[in-house]
């Protein structure tokens, strides 16, 4: 089955990889600000990169149960690594913005209370730390079914990080909404097998 | 009727050539001997010109696209030869006015103004253009008229980001009669002295410096007098995030950021942010345009 063509390699590739290649993005974008090749104007660019980065990370861990499901593809190993980076961006695209952008504790503060947009991609940095605490053998061990429970969090997370980005946006653009549609289709294949089954 | 405003400082008025490195002291010792007033020293030191590129590559024309790139990337495509404004409305002489006919007529000068995006951002920008009161007073403005309508030319074949209904097409934008007429605003037509480039609304565009870059319509192709507010792109998308009037005011902040400060563009990834003025700083000039006007709930 084509699918074996994917598991056979991917059982080889080492988690650490990920931690490896993980950060890469990061450096990347954070040079180019540096030097220029963010534009003239790096601060948003480089917010915004980050931001993207950890969307995207977060979107690529609500593939793994629908992969192995439908399509017999086998990445499980790797979900927890993707996890703590997506967590580990989203830190770092609010640090940007709190240390580059903003500037101002007062209107750090004022905006998280006072504009939804921000609010709410707060919220989701907020709901992930418990997560990432909880990211580990040990937590999975002592929390048994509650930690299958606990990490369905995730998918307020991601939900709320997409309308986070369509928030934000000016005008009305696609990008946002196609991530928005996304998300919404890899949580409804969830749905439908839920029917089923008790498992998520 | 050009020259009627002149920048309070130019950077090579202040600036000799030789002296580059000691502009500051200059300006201090201006400042100590009483020649400019408390604000004047603050608006000298920032009044340096952004360069070149980041003025040509960092632009809001969705037209091209929404990315802050993608007008230096596509507006190559843009035709701007032959270019005609539709001059309408209420009018004396209504009709196409060829851009080459119209430049025949006005008077072309340098404006170093503050440019304040409604994003927060701002740079400043040695347009080089004509009053607008010029062009108005070409076609004859009737008693009647009160507003300016603008329209940016709409080209679905030249502007790739016009497939998109990220706006309602074509871009429009409106200005009060007495706004249009005040000496700071200006059609500009070249930056740096040379022809204004694609991206940043060639061949010509309007310029109203203490209002957010928003309302500073590129590329227009119709300009009309009417007597009632016109609708206004922005407006029409998000009324409760953007006036019909957009002056610069750092008291009444966007629903989704703060106006309060601005980040002037050029200073890498470890720039500060600076307070923003009232009117970007043209309150001297512009205020009295708005005397008993609540700003926050016309804003």
């Amino acid at each position: 089955m084509w699918a074996d063509r994917i598991n056979g390699p991917a059982r080889r590739v080492p988690i650490w990889a990920l931690w490896v290649i993980g950060p890469a993005p990061a450096i990347w974008f954070f040079y180019l600000g540096l030097t220029g090749g963010l534009g003239a104007e790096p601060i948003k660019a480089l917010e915004r990169e980050l931001g993207l980065v950890a969307l995207q990370l977060l979107v690529a861990t609500l593939t793994i149960t629908p992969l192995r499901r439908h399509l017999g593809i086998n990445l499980m190993r790797f979900r927890r690594a993707l996890g703590l980076l997506a967590f580990a961006y989203v830190s770092l695209h609010l640090a940007v913005w709190l240390l580059l952008d903003i500037q101002d504790a007062a209107r750090i503060w004022a905006d998280i209370v006072k504009r939804p947009f921000v609010t709410v991609g707060f919220t989701a940095f907020l709901l992930m730390i418990p997560l990432a605490l909880t990211s580990n053998d040990l937590s999975l061990r002592r929390l048994g079914p509650r930690w299958r429970r606990l990490h369905r969090l995730t998918y307020a997370v991601v939900i709320l990080g997409a309308v986070h980005f369509i928030w934000l946006s000016k005008g009305f653009q696609f990008e946002p909404l196609i991530y928005l549609g996304a998300i919404l289709g890899l949580l409804a294949l969830r749905l439908r097998r839920s029917r089923g089954s008790q498992r998520v | 009727m050009a020259y009627r405003w002149k920048n309070d400082l130019r950077e090579r008025d202040v600036t000799p050539e030789p002296v580059w490195l000691d502009r500051r002291a200059v300006i201090a010792g201006a400042a100590g001997l009483g020649l400019l007033g408390a604000g004047g020293a603050a608006r000298a030191e920032t009044l340096e010109p952004n360069d070149w590129e980041d003025i040509t590559s960092y632009n809001n024309y969705y037209e091209f696209g929404t990315d802050k790139g993608d007008p230096a990337r596509h507006a190559h495509r843009l035709t701007i030869e032959p270019w005609n404004v539709r001059i309408d409305g209420l009018v004396d002489r209504p009709g196409d006015y060829a851009f080459e006919d119209i430049m025949a007529k006005m008077t072309v000068e340098e404006r170093l103004y503050r440019f304040r995006c409604v994003e927060a951002w701002s740079m400043v920008v040695p347009w080089n253009g004509f009053e607008l009161a010029d062009l108005l007073a070409m076609a004859g403005v009737q008693s009647g008229a009160k507003y300016v309508a603008f329209e940016t030319v709409l080209r679905e074949d030249e502007m790739p980001g016009v497939a998109y209904p990220v706006l309602d097409w074509p871009y429009v934008e409106g200005l009060r009669l007495d706004e249009a007429m005040h000496p700071l605003t200006i059609m500009a037509t070249g930056i740096y002295g040379r022809d204004i480039p694609k991206q940043n609304g060639a061949p010509l565009r309007l310029v109203v410096p203490w209002k957010y870059g928003f309302k500073s319509i590129k590329s227009v192709v119709r300009i009309t007098l009417i007597d009632s507010e016109p609708p206004t792109s922005w407006n029409k998308a998000n009324p409760r995030e953007y006036g019909f009037y957009s002056n610069v005011n750092p008291e009444v902040d966007h629903p989704r950021w703060s106006q309060a400060t601005e980040r002037r563009i050029g200073g890498g990834l470890f720039s500060s942010r600076i307070p923003t003025p009232m009117f970007n700083g043209y309150g001297d000039e512009v205020a009295s345009l708005y005397k008993g006007m609540d700003l926050k709930k016309q804003f």
